[in-house]
């Protein structure tokens, strides 16, 4: 995601005055009908829709609302439990996911950098990047089938002589559920910006290392970690910049039940049950404006902490 | 040169050899769990016998499944939303993405903020829900699945990135030889693009292939349903409050479950390790250039 700032140089063009560079440009101005169609129909009237948080609205054609209210609805959700709860559960899982997943990839990529036996390495990576291919609704679907009672795991426990565990129906065992089968999604295919990032490390830096007299870990401590250091800082920031909005509503959606949605239930499940099932749009997109405005401002932020320590930056 | 390998290391080797396979065992465990648990018996799945092979082997939930007309028109379902959609989405991002790679267009000072800002904000599920159900009316149409993710503005900024790095000579030569803009765009710029066109397709394919959350919002009709919906009914059905479910209740489906999840990531696993390269170049160019 990196970008380097490049002093555009001015061009000859400017002097043109607009209008007769459309007219010699036209054709290509064409491609742009469609998709910036799409654009304005399928991403900013949705954006515009949100005005229905101030706005009344029931259902029908009219989808900006019926008339003004106000705050109406952020006070109606400030005062709500539900939503508190869904807020910390939102931030629980968010964080407790990034902060198993996002060491245990580095870890991992470190660990495939030191893989010798070159088609070994390619059949961990060939391997490792596939679970990132398969539909969410399999991967819960297989969760289920692995933690069900007659499953492998609760045989296992079993056989060592334990209890049970009803894992989809305790709600104290849906942070591991969750953050386990993302982990089980995301190991492999996380550290490929990693690996990317220690190819282009100077191998001279590990002859000089060597010369010194580094051994192989003192190698990987001073010359391949600094070396993905920007990297590393990078994938942080961004991360923490979309805790909010990366958060899976569709993987809670499919794995959550009414045993554990105490534990289980987040801001975009609650605006999907509130505002889709429940028919309270105008409430549910006050509830769904809070948090993305809440994310735009952490992603802003993270950016321009990026920019600040590591010179990279999404724009 | 040889470098001298203390004998810490290589038991690190070792160790590190472990740790990759059982990552890779944790990895494919799963798969291995589904298929042998449907070529088992219904029995051997409820006393819960199957660990890594089938138990009892038959073909019965397989022969059950495909005499089944519901699971092909299903998967049909998907064939058709994933082969229109990734048309739609492949045609619309080369048709965005081609302008805005020229940076004598003037006008992309404002085309590209105005694309890039929806990668931070977005309408959010409420108004995109009552925009397609309760203005343009797609519910229970395909154009419900397939338009409102149609344009993927990462993939966008790959393919522009792309044909930014395109040599423009190629272009100069054909328009000094009279040819025009969209000529160009589909003699000289699509050929050439074909990696990234591969990618795209690739990216896009899959993406549709898995899609299960549109086609739940917005399809009611039965016969519109995608197999990723079918396989969310089938899951949701006996095992979503384990302990209460009779085990015989939950076994009978367990067998078919597991045989319609194996069906439908079926052809992503086969195709998947010969295309593989193209999901990695496209995310590592992402993340150079993006």
């Amino acid at each position: 995601m990196a970008k380097t700032k490049t002093k555009q140089a001015k061009s000859a063009y400017k002097e043109e005055p607009l209008l007769r560079h459309v007219k010699k440009n036209w054709k290509l101005y064409t491609f742009l009908i469609l998709p910036i169609a799409y654009y304005v129909i399928f991403k900013y009237i949705p954006m515009l829709g949100n005005i229905i948080a101030f706005r009344r609205y029931k259902g029908g054609p009219n989808i900006f609302g019926e008339r003004w209210v106000g705050f109406r609805y952020f006070e109606q959700f400030l005062k709500d439990p539900n939503f508190w709860k869904a807020f910390g559960n939102t931030l629980r899982l968010s964080i407790g996911y990034l902060l198993v997943r996002f060491p245990a990839t580095l870890i991992f990529a470190l660990l495939i950098n030191e893989v010798r036996t070159k088609w070994w390495k390619k059949i961990v990576q060939t391997i490792s990047y596939l679970p990132h291919f398969i539909s969410l609704v399999v991967v819960c679907g297989m969760v289920k089938e692995l933690l069900s009672s007659t499953g492998p795991i609760n045989t296992l426990i079993a056989a060592l002589g334990g209890d049970k565990i009803a894992f989809m129906s305790e709600p104290a065992w849906f942070d591991f559920v969750y953050i386990a089968s993302g982990i089980w999604q995301a190991l492999g295919w996380g550290t490929i910006l990693y690996l990317t990032a220690m190819t282009n490390i100077d191998p001279g830096l590990y002859e000089a290392a060597s010369i010194d007299g580094a051994g192989k870990f003192q190698q990987a401590f001073h010359v391949t970690i600094p070396g993905i250091l920007p990297t590393i800082m990078t994938l942080l920031i961004m991360d923490i910049g979309n805790i909010i909005t990366a958060s899976n509503m569709q993987k809670i959606l499919l794995l959550y039940n009414p045993l554990t949605q105490d534990r289980a239930d987040i801001i975009d499940t609650l605006v999907y049950r509130m505002g889709i099932s429940g028919g309270n749009f105008s409430y549910s997109a006050a509830v769904g404006l809070f948090s993305a405005v809440i994310g735009l401002v952490l992603v802003t932020s993270a950016n321009y902490l990026s920019k600040k320590f590591t010179e990279t930056s999404l724009w | 040169m040889k470098i001298k390998v203390s004998k810490g290391y290589r038991t690190f080797q070792i160790i590190n050899t472990i740790i990759m396979i059982l990552i890779v065992f944790a990895t494919l465990y799963p798969f291995v769990y589904l298929v042998a648990q449907s070529f088992s018996s219904d029995k051997a799945v409820a006393a819960g016998k199957v660990t890594f092979f089938p138990v009892d082997f038959t073909l019965a939930t397989y022969k059950y499944l495909l005499r089944d007309n519901k699971f092909f028109m299903y998967y049909a379902n998907t064939i058709l939303y994933s082969v229109v959609g990734t048309l739609i989405s492949v045609v619309g991002t080369a048709l965005l993405a081609y302008p805005l790679s020229k940076t004598e267009l003037r006008l992309n000072k404002f085309f590209t903020p105005f694309v890039v800002f929806t990668m931070y904000f977005t309408g959010g599920l409420i108004p995109n829900y009552i925009l397609i159900t309760q203005w343009l009316h797609l519910g229970d149409t395909i154009w419900a699945v397939v338009l409102p993710g149609a344009i993927s503005t990462f993939n966008l900024l790959l393919m522009k990135s792309f044909f930014a790095g395109l040599p423009k000579e190629l272009e100069e030569a054909a328009s000094i030889d009279g040819m025009g803009v969209y000529g160009i765009f589909v003699k000289i710029i699509i050929p050439l693009s074909k990696p990234i066109i591969a990618t795209m397709t690739l990216f896009y394919l899959v993406g549709m292939w898995n899609e299960w959350f549109g086609p739940f919002l917005y399809l009611n009709q039965d016969s519109m349903k995608p197999i990723s919906l079918w396989v969310r009914q089938l899951v949701e059905g006996a095992n979503s409050v384990d302990a209460g479910s009779t085990a015989e209740a939950s076994s009978v489906q367990a067998t078919l479950k597991s045989a319609t999840m194996v069906l439908t990531s079926a052809p992503i696993i086969c195709v998947y390790p010969f295309v593989q390269r193209y999901f990695v170049q496209g995310m590592t160019m992402g993340a150079v250039k993006g």
